[in-house]
Protein backbone atom coordinates (compact mmCIF):
# COMPACT_ATOMS: atom_id res chain seq x y z
CA UNK A 1 0.00 0.00 0.00
CA UNK A 2 2.86 2.40 1.12
CA UNK A 3 4.15 1.90 -2.20
CA UNK A 4 1.23 3.56 -3.74
CA UNK A 5 1.60 6.65 -1.32
CA UNK A 6 1.98 10.11 -3.94
CA UNK A 7 5.38 11.42 -2.69
CA UNK A 8 5.51 14.94 -4.19
CA UNK A 9 8.95 16.52 -4.80
CA UNK A 10 8.51 20.10 -4.99
CA UNK A 11 10.09 21.66 -7.66
CA UNK A 12 11.42 25.37 -6.79
CA UNK A 13 13.91 25.94 -9.50
CA UNK A 14 16.83 25.28 -6.39
CA UNK A 15 19.22 22.55 -7.37
CA UNK A 16 19.51 18.87 -8.91
CA UNK A 17 16.82 16.85 -7.62
CA UNK A 18 17.10 13.74 -10.03
CA UNK A 19 19.62 12.09 -7.52
CA UNK A 20 16.24 12.08 -5.42
CA UNK A 21 13.94 10.78 -7.68
CA UNK A 22 16.71 8.21 -8.85
CA UNK A 23 16.61 7.30 -5.19
CA UNK A 24 12.71 7.09 -4.58
CA UNK A 25 12.57 4.98 -7.85
CA UNK A 26 15.43 2.37 -6.68
CA UNK A 27 13.25 1.79 -3.82
CA UNK A 28 10.51 0.86 -5.69
CA UNK A 29 8.43 4.06 -5.12
CA UNK A 30 7.07 6.67 -7.71
CA UNK A 31 7.74 10.39 -7.41
CA UNK A 32 5.95 13.86 -8.54
CA UNK A 33 8.14 16.44 -8.93
CA UNK A 34 5.76 19.49 -9.27
CA UNK A 35 5.40 23.25 -8.21
CA UNK A 36 1.32 22.54 -8.68
CA UNK A 37 -0.36 23.89 -6.05
CA UNK A 38 -3.41 20.88 -6.16
CA UNK A 39 -0.70 18.20 -6.78
CA UNK A 40 1.27 19.31 -3.80
CA UNK A 41 -1.86 19.87 -1.81
CA UNK A 42 -3.06 16.22 -2.48
CA UNK A 43 0.54 14.72 -1.57
CA UNK A 44 1.04 11.77 0.80
CA UNK A 45 4.51 13.27 1.69
CA UNK A 46 6.90 16.19 0.27
CA UNK A 47 10.11 16.42 0.15
CA UNK A 48 11.68 20.00 0.00
CA UNK A 49 14.70 19.79 -1.79
CA UNK A 50 17.31 22.60 -2.11
CA UNK A 51 20.89 23.74 -3.54
CA UNK A 52 21.66 27.86 -2.97
CA UNK A 53 20.86 30.56 -1.82
CA UNK A 54 18.60 31.25 0.95
CA UNK A 55 16.92 34.67 -0.42
CA UNK A 56 16.80 33.05 -3.74
CA UNK A 57 15.08 29.67 -2.22
CA UNK A 58 12.52 32.06 -0.80
CA UNK A 59 12.24 34.48 -3.72
CA UNK A 60 11.46 31.29 -5.82
CA UNK A 61 8.72 30.26 -3.31
CA UNK A 62 7.08 33.36 -3.31
CA UNK A 63 6.75 33.70 -7.00
CA UNK A 64 5.81 30.24 -7.34
CA UNK A 65 2.78 31.24 -4.75
CA UNK A 66 3.59 27.98 -2.51
CA UNK A 67 4.06 29.76 0.82
CA UNK A 68 -0.08 29.29 1.47
CA UNK A 69 0.40 25.38 0.22
CA UNK A 70 3.27 24.82 2.12
CA UNK A 71 1.76 25.92 5.15
CA UNK A 72 -1.35 24.20 4.72
CA UNK A 73 0.52 20.97 4.10
CA UNK A 74 2.93 20.95 6.43
CA UNK A 75 1.22 22.38 9.38
CA UNK A 76 -2.50 22.11 9.20
CA UNK A 77 -3.04 18.71 7.31
CA UNK A 78 0.49 17.52 9.31
CA UNK A 79 2.21 15.57 6.31
CA UNK A 80 5.33 14.34 6.47
CA UNK A 81 7.73 16.38 5.41
CA UNK A 82 11.27 16.23 4.91
CA UNK A 83 13.43 19.22 3.82
CA UNK A 84 16.82 18.75 2.74
CA UNK A 85 19.72 20.65 3.13
CA UNK A 86 18.77 24.42 1.61
CA UNK A 87 15.38 22.54 1.80
CA UNK A 88 15.93 22.26 5.70
CA UNK A 89 17.23 25.37 6.34
CA UNK A 90 14.06 27.65 4.35
CA UNK A 91 12.09 25.19 7.08
CA UNK A 92 13.72 28.03 9.68
CA UNK A 93 12.99 31.20 10.51
CA UNK A 94 15.62 32.92 9.27
CA UNK A 95 18.87 32.78 8.04
CA UNK A 96 22.29 34.68 8.19
CA UNK A 97 22.83 33.86 4.58
CA UNK A 98 19.89 36.46 4.04
CA UNK A 99 17.67 38.73 4.70
CA UNK A 100 14.26 37.28 3.79
CA UNK A 101 12.29 35.07 6.27
CA UNK A 102 12.17 31.67 5.91
CA UNK A 103 9.22 29.81 6.55
CA UNK A 104 8.94 29.68 10.06
CA UNK A 105 8.23 25.89 9.99
CA UNK A 106 10.17 25.25 12.74
CA UNK A 107 11.78 27.72 15.68
CA UNK A 108 15.19 27.67 14.51
CA UNK A 109 17.77 29.48 12.89
CA UNK A 110 20.98 29.28 10.24
CA UNK A 111 24.06 30.78 10.97
CA UNK A 112 27.23 30.91 9.12
CA UNK A 113 30.36 28.41 10.31
CA UNK A 114 33.43 30.68 11.28
CA UNK A 115 36.74 29.12 11.80
CA UNK A 116 40.17 30.93 11.44
CA UNK A 117 42.80 29.76 9.12
CA UNK A 118 44.64 28.35 11.86
CA UNK A 119 41.71 25.70 12.47
CA UNK A 120 42.45 23.98 9.15
CA UNK A 121 38.62 23.46 9.37
CA UNK A 122 37.43 24.41 5.59
CA UNK A 123 34.02 25.79 4.34
CA UNK A 124 32.14 24.64 3.27
CA UNK A 125 31.90 21.70 5.31
CA UNK A 126 32.05 19.69 2.39
CA UNK A 127 32.47 15.29 2.60
CA UNK A 128 31.33 12.65 4.61
CA UNK A 129 30.85 13.10 7.94
CA UNK A 130 29.26 11.00 11.46
CA UNK A 131 25.82 11.80 13.09
CA UNK A 132 25.55 11.72 16.57
CA UNK A 133 21.93 10.71 17.91
CA UNK A 134 20.16 12.38 19.99
CA UNK A 135 16.48 11.15 19.96
CA UNK A 136 14.69 8.11 19.06
CA UNK A 137 13.14 8.48 15.66
CA UNK A 138 11.29 5.75 12.81
CA UNK A 139 14.04 7.93 10.42
CA UNK A 140 16.96 6.84 11.80
CA UNK A 141 15.60 2.80 12.45
CA UNK A 142 18.99 0.75 11.21
CA UNK A 143 20.72 3.74 11.44
CA UNK A 144 23.57 4.69 13.90
CA UNK A 145 26.50 6.86 15.32
CA UNK A 146 29.06 5.27 12.63
CA UNK A 147 26.34 6.16 9.91
CA UNK A 148 28.31 8.28 7.51
CA UNK A 149 26.62 10.83 5.28
CA UNK A 150 27.53 13.47 2.69
CA UNK A 151 27.71 17.41 3.36
CA UNK A 152 27.93 20.31 1.63
CA UNK A 153 27.30 23.62 3.28
CA UNK A 154 28.42 26.38 4.84
CA UNK A 155 25.68 27.43 6.78
CA UNK A 156 23.95 25.41 9.96
CA UNK A 157 20.92 25.28 11.89
CA UNK A 158 20.34 26.24 15.58
CA UNK A 159 16.84 24.84 16.94
CA UNK A 160 15.14 27.05 19.94
CA UNK A 161 13.90 23.94 21.13
CA UNK A 162 16.58 20.75 22.01
CA UNK A 163 13.53 18.28 21.75
CA UNK A 164 13.52 19.39 17.81
CA UNK A 165 16.80 17.76 17.84
CA UNK A 166 17.25 14.34 15.96
CA UNK A 167 21.21 14.45 15.27
CA UNK A 168 24.03 16.19 15.67
CA UNK A 169 27.51 16.24 13.43
CA UNK A 170 30.78 17.49 14.81
CA UNK A 171 32.34 19.98 12.69
CA UNK A 172 34.20 22.57 14.89
CA UNK A 173 31.54 22.27 17.10
CA UNK A 174 28.28 20.18 17.87
CA UNK A 175 25.73 21.60 15.36
CA UNK A 176 22.23 20.45 14.15
CA UNK A 177 22.10 17.96 11.35
CA UNK A 178 18.69 16.85 11.56
CA UNK A 179 15.37 18.12 13.58
CA UNK A 180 12.16 16.46 13.76
CA UNK A 181 9.55 17.71 15.46
CA UNK A 182 6.03 16.45 14.82
CA UNK A 183 5.33 15.50 11.06
CA UNK A 184 8.57 18.22 10.11
CA UNK A 185 11.98 16.58 9.50
CA UNK A 186 14.95 18.47 8.21
CA UNK A 187 18.55 17.05 7.47
CA UNK A 188 21.02 19.32 6.46
CA UNK A 189 22.94 16.23 4.89
CA UNK A 190 22.37 14.90 1.40
CA UNK A 191 20.32 11.45 1.67
CA UNK A 192 20.56 11.22 -1.73
CA UNK A 193 24.27 11.24 -2.06
CA UNK A 194 25.04 8.87 0.92
CA UNK A 195 24.90 5.80 -0.78
CA UNK A 196 23.82 2.93 1.67
CA UNK A 197 22.93 4.90 5.03
CA UNK A 198 21.04 7.23 2.67
CA UNK A 199 18.95 4.11 1.00
CA UNK A 200 18.43 3.10 4.54
CA UNK A 201 17.09 7.14 5.52
CA UNK A 202 14.93 7.30 2.46
CA UNK A 203 13.41 3.51 3.24
CA UNK A 204 12.21 5.04 6.68
CA UNK A 205 11.19 8.20 5.59
CA UNK A 206 9.19 6.22 2.96
CA UNK A 207 7.81 3.20 5.12
CA UNK A 208 7.87 4.58 8.31
CA UNK A 209 5.64 8.05 8.49
CA UNK B 1 34.99 13.74 12.39
CA UNK B 2 35.39 14.73 8.73
CA UNK B 3 36.62 12.11 6.64
CA UNK B 4 39.59 12.81 3.81
CA UNK B 5 38.13 11.95 0.24
CA UNK B 6 38.87 9.53 -1.97
CA UNK B 7 37.82 10.60 -5.57
CA UNK B 8 38.65 8.54 -8.75
CA UNK B 9 38.31 10.68 -11.71
CA UNK B 10 37.31 9.39 -15.28
CA UNK B 11 38.71 11.36 -18.30
CA UNK B 12 36.36 10.94 -21.26
CA UNK B 13 37.12 11.36 -24.61
CA UNK B 14 34.55 10.68 -27.14
CA UNK B 15 32.14 8.63 -24.15
CA UNK B 16 34.72 6.82 -23.11
CA UNK B 17 37.30 6.67 -20.25
CA UNK B 18 40.74 7.52 -20.81
CA UNK B 19 43.56 8.37 -19.02
CA UNK B 20 46.90 10.22 -20.77
CA UNK B 21 50.65 9.90 -19.23
CA UNK B 22 51.56 13.31 -18.69
CA UNK B 23 48.20 14.11 -20.54
CA UNK B 24 49.46 12.56 -24.30
CA UNK B 25 49.01 9.37 -25.31
CA UNK B 26 45.60 8.32 -23.96
CA UNK B 27 44.75 4.61 -23.21
CA UNK B 28 40.87 3.13 -23.21
CA UNK B 29 40.15 2.68 -19.72
CA UNK B 30 36.41 1.72 -20.15
CA UNK B 31 32.82 2.60 -19.72
CA UNK B 32 32.13 5.26 -18.26
CA UNK B 33 28.97 4.76 -16.37
CA UNK B 34 30.12 1.03 -15.05
CA UNK B 35 33.55 1.91 -14.13
CA UNK B 36 30.92 5.08 -11.85
CA UNK B 37 28.71 2.14 -10.40
CA UNK B 38 31.64 0.06 -9.41
CA UNK B 39 33.84 2.93 -7.92
CA UNK B 40 30.53 4.01 -6.06
CA UNK B 41 29.81 0.68 -4.54
CA UNK B 42 33.63 -0.16 -3.71
CA UNK B 43 33.36 3.18 -1.61
CA UNK B 44 34.81 6.23 -3.49
CA UNK B 45 33.57 9.23 -1.81
CA UNK B 46 33.36 11.18 -4.87
CA UNK B 47 33.48 11.03 -8.57
CA UNK B 48 34.97 13.75 -10.77
CA UNK B 49 34.45 13.61 -14.60
CA UNK B 50 36.84 15.63 -17.25
CA UNK B 51 35.69 15.84 -20.91
CA UNK B 52 39.56 16.20 -21.44
CA UNK B 53 38.74 16.81 -25.15
CA UNK B 54 36.58 19.51 -24.57
CA UNK B 55 38.54 22.57 -24.49
CA UNK B 56 40.71 21.85 -27.11
CA UNK B 57 37.72 20.76 -29.20
CA UNK B 58 35.96 23.58 -28.36
CA UNK B 59 33.16 20.65 -27.51
CA UNK B 60 30.62 20.88 -24.28
CA UNK B 61 30.75 18.25 -21.83
CA UNK B 62 28.19 15.84 -22.87
CA UNK B 63 25.17 15.99 -20.62
CA UNK B 64 23.99 12.60 -21.60
CA UNK B 65 26.67 10.97 -20.12
CA UNK B 66 25.92 12.69 -17.14
CA UNK B 67 22.40 11.74 -16.70
CA UNK B 68 23.39 8.33 -16.88
CA UNK B 69 25.76 8.28 -14.22
CA UNK B 70 23.75 10.41 -12.17
CA UNK B 71 20.96 7.22 -12.41
CA UNK B 72 23.61 4.78 -11.98
CA UNK B 73 25.26 5.87 -8.96
CA UNK B 74 24.33 7.42 -5.53
CA UNK B 75 27.44 9.56 -4.23
CA UNK B 76 28.83 12.90 -5.55
CA UNK B 77 29.92 13.56 -8.88
CA UNK B 78 31.65 16.65 -10.54
CA UNK B 79 31.60 17.29 -13.97
CA UNK B 80 34.14 19.17 -15.88
CA UNK B 81 35.88 19.97 -19.27
CA UNK B 82 35.00 23.21 -21.32
CA UNK B 83 32.72 24.57 -18.96
CA UNK B 84 32.60 28.26 -20.10
CA UNK B 85 29.20 29.75 -19.33
CA UNK B 86 27.03 30.07 -16.56
CA UNK B 87 24.55 28.31 -18.95
CA UNK B 88 26.74 25.26 -19.47
CA UNK B 89 26.74 25.32 -15.60
CA UNK B 90 23.08 25.06 -15.48
CA UNK B 91 22.73 22.99 -18.25
CA UNK B 92 25.23 19.68 -16.35
CA UNK B 93 23.45 20.94 -12.90
CA UNK B 94 20.43 19.90 -14.38
CA UNK B 95 21.97 16.87 -16.29
CA UNK B 96 22.36 15.74 -12.70
CA UNK B 97 25.76 16.82 -11.43
CA UNK B 98 26.37 17.78 -8.16
CA UNK B 99 29.17 20.25 -8.73
CA UNK B 100 30.91 21.71 -11.80
CA UNK B 101 34.51 22.44 -12.39
CA UNK B 102 35.49 25.45 -14.07
CA UNK B 103 39.42 25.66 -15.20
CA UNK B 104 40.64 27.40 -18.74
CA UNK B 105 37.52 29.69 -18.67
CA UNK B 106 37.92 31.12 -15.17
CA UNK B 107 41.58 32.10 -15.96
CA UNK B 108 40.16 33.68 -19.07
CA UNK B 109 37.66 35.48 -17.40
CA UNK B 110 37.46 35.26 -13.87
CA UNK B 111 34.49 37.12 -12.81
CA UNK B 112 32.70 33.83 -14.38
CA UNK B 113 33.20 32.49 -11.32
CA UNK B 114 31.40 35.58 -9.38
CA UNK B 115 28.56 34.64 -11.41
CA UNK B 116 28.23 31.23 -11.10
CA UNK B 117 28.92 30.97 -7.14
CA UNK B 118 26.12 33.70 -7.03
CA UNK B 119 23.45 31.92 -9.17
CA UNK B 120 24.26 28.03 -7.86
CA UNK B 121 26.04 28.31 -4.40
CA UNK B 122 29.96 27.89 -3.86
CA UNK B 123 29.14 24.65 -3.03
CA UNK B 124 28.90 23.53 -6.65
CA UNK B 125 31.17 25.31 -8.27
CA UNK B 126 35.00 23.79 -8.11
CA UNK B 127 37.94 25.66 -9.72
CA UNK B 128 40.29 23.34 -11.44
CA UNK B 129 43.93 24.87 -11.40
CA UNK B 130 46.71 23.24 -13.37
CA UNK B 131 49.88 24.23 -11.94
CA UNK B 132 53.53 23.75 -12.91
CA UNK B 133 56.73 24.81 -11.92
CA UNK B 134 59.07 26.80 -14.10
CA UNK B 135 62.47 27.38 -12.72
CA UNK B 136 61.17 27.88 -9.06
CA UNK B 137 58.28 29.32 -9.78
CA UNK B 138 54.59 27.86 -9.86
CA UNK B 139 52.49 29.20 -13.23
CA UNK B 140 48.89 28.29 -13.62
CA UNK B 141 48.51 26.24 -16.63
CA UNK B 142 45.18 26.08 -19.18
CA UNK B 143 44.17 23.95 -21.77
CA UNK B 144 44.95 20.40 -20.58
CA UNK B 145 48.30 21.96 -19.06
CA UNK B 146 49.99 22.84 -22.19
CA UNK B 147 49.38 26.86 -22.28
CA UNK B 148 51.34 28.64 -19.95
CA UNK B 149 50.06 31.61 -18.00
CA UNK B 150 52.23 34.32 -16.14
CA UNK B 151 49.47 33.84 -13.17
CA UNK B 152 51.49 32.76 -10.26
CA UNK B 153 49.63 29.18 -8.49
CA UNK B 154 49.35 30.69 -5.20
CA UNK B 155 47.71 33.99 -6.25
CA UNK B 156 45.22 32.34 -8.57
CA UNK B 157 44.55 30.17 -5.67
CA UNK B 158 43.65 32.77 -3.52
CA UNK B 159 41.72 34.73 -5.91
CA UNK B 160 39.43 32.39 -6.90
CA UNK B 161 38.73 31.53 -3.04
CA UNK B 162 37.90 34.74 -2.91
CA UNK B 163 35.52 35.45 -5.64
CA UNK B 164 33.59 32.35 -4.45
CA UNK B 165 35.05 28.95 -5.24
CA UNK B 166 33.64 26.04 -3.24
CA UNK B 167 36.96 24.02 -3.89
CA UNK B 168 40.00 23.82 -5.49
CA UNK B 169 41.16 21.14 -7.49
CA UNK B 170 45.28 21.52 -7.84
CA UNK B 171 46.66 19.27 -10.12
CA UNK B 172 50.49 19.54 -10.50
CA UNK B 173 51.33 18.81 -14.47
CA UNK B 174 55.23 17.89 -12.97
CA UNK B 175 53.82 15.05 -11.03
CA UNK B 176 50.72 13.80 -13.20
CA UNK B 177 51.29 10.57 -14.94
CA UNK B 178 54.90 9.85 -12.99
CA UNK B 179 53.41 7.91 -10.37
CA UNK B 180 55.86 9.46 -8.46
CA UNK B 181 53.54 10.56 -5.31
CA UNK B 182 51.64 13.87 -4.90
CA UNK B 183 52.83 17.32 -4.90
CA UNK B 184 52.46 17.60 -1.35
CA UNK B 185 54.61 20.93 -0.54
CA UNK B 186 52.71 23.27 -2.98
CA UNK B 187 48.92 21.34 -1.64
CA UNK B 188 50.11 21.68 1.52
CA UNK B 189 50.99 25.70 1.22
CA UNK B 190 47.35 26.32 -0.86
CA UNK B 191 45.69 24.33 1.79
CA UNK B 192 47.09 26.28 4.70
CA UNK B 193 46.49 29.32 3.06
CA UNK B 194 42.86 28.94 1.80
CA UNK B 195 39.43 28.59 3.91
CA UNK B 196 37.96 26.04 1.22
CA UNK B 197 38.53 22.21 0.56
CA UNK B 198 42.00 21.50 -1.50
CA UNK B 199 41.53 18.67 -3.70
CA UNK B 200 45.02 16.79 -4.70
CA UNK B 201 45.81 15.65 -8.06
CA UNK B 202 48.92 14.73 -10.25
CA UNK B 203 51.54 11.68 -9.55
CA UNK B 204 49.63 8.69 -7.09
CA UNK B 205 51.03 5.72 -7.55
CA UNK B 206 51.08 3.98 -4.43
CA UNK B 207 49.01 3.65 -1.28
CA UNK B 208 51.71 5.39 0.87
CA UNK B 209 51.17 8.60 -1.44
CA UNK B 210 47.59 9.10 -0.50
CA UNK B 211 48.86 8.99 2.99
CA UNK B 212 51.83 11.35 2.71
CA UNK B 213 49.19 13.64 0.58
CA UNK B 214 46.85 13.82 3.65
CA UNK B 215 49.34 14.11 6.24
CA UNK B 216 52.01 16.25 4.82
CA UNK B 217 50.10 17.63 1.88
CA UNK B 218 47.07 18.51 4.00
CA UNK B 219 44.93 17.62 1.21
CA UNK B 220 41.42 17.31 1.73
CA UNK B 221 40.80 14.90 -0.46
CA UNK B 222 42.71 13.24 -3.11
CA UNK B 223 42.12 12.48 -7.05
CA UNK B 224 43.46 9.44 -9.33
CA UNK B 225 43.03 8.19 -12.11
CA UNK B 226 44.76 5.28 -13.70
CA UNK B 227 45.94 3.66 -11.05
CA UNK B 228 41.92 2.42 -9.91
CA UNK B 229 41.03 2.22 -13.42
CA UNK B 230 43.71 -0.18 -14.44
CA UNK B 231 43.21 -1.62 -10.46
CA UNK B 232 46.72 -1.33 -9.46
CA UNK B 233 44.98 -0.15 -5.76
CA UNK B 234 41.84 -1.10 -5.13
CA UNK B 235 39.98 1.56 -3.43
CA UNK B 236 38.23 -0.31 -0.51
CA UNK B 237 42.16 -2.15 0.42
CA UNK B 238 43.48 1.78 0.33
CA UNK B 239 41.06 2.52 2.46
CA UNK B 240 42.00 0.08 5.22
CA UNK B 241 45.33 0.95 4.55
CA UNK B 242 44.72 4.83 5.02
CA UNK B 243 42.33 3.69 8.42
CA UNK B 244 45.26 1.89 9.59
CA UNK B 245 47.94 4.52 9.21
CA UNK B 246 45.68 7.32 11.29
CA UNK B 247 43.67 9.22 8.15
CA UNK B 248 40.06 9.42 8.71
CA UNK B 249 38.09 7.51 5.97
CA UNK B 250 34.77 6.55 5.23
CA UNK B 251 34.97 2.16 5.04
Amino acid sequence: MKQNQQVVIIDYGMGNIGSIINMLKFLGYKSVVSNDETIIKNADKIILPGVGHFDHAIENIQKLHLLEVINETAIIKKKPFLGICLGMQIMCQSSEEGELSGLSLIDAHVKKFSFNLQSNLKVPHMGWNLISISKDSNLLDSLDNNSRFYFVHSYYVQCKNEGDILTKTNFGLDYVSSFEKDNLIGVQFHPEKSHRFGITLFKNFLEKY
Amino acid sequence: MLTKRIIPCLDIKDGRTVKGVNFVQLRDAGDPVELAKIYSDQGADELVFLDITATVDKRKTLAELVTKVAKAINIPFTVGGGVSTVEDVKVLLNAGADKISINSAAVKQPGLINDMALEFGSQCIVVAIDTRNVDGIDFVHTHGGRKPTLLKTQEWAKEVCERGAGEILLTSMDHDGTKSGFANEITAEISYMLSIPVIASGGAGSMPHFRDVFTFGKADAALAASIFHFKEIPIPELKNYLGQEGVPVRI
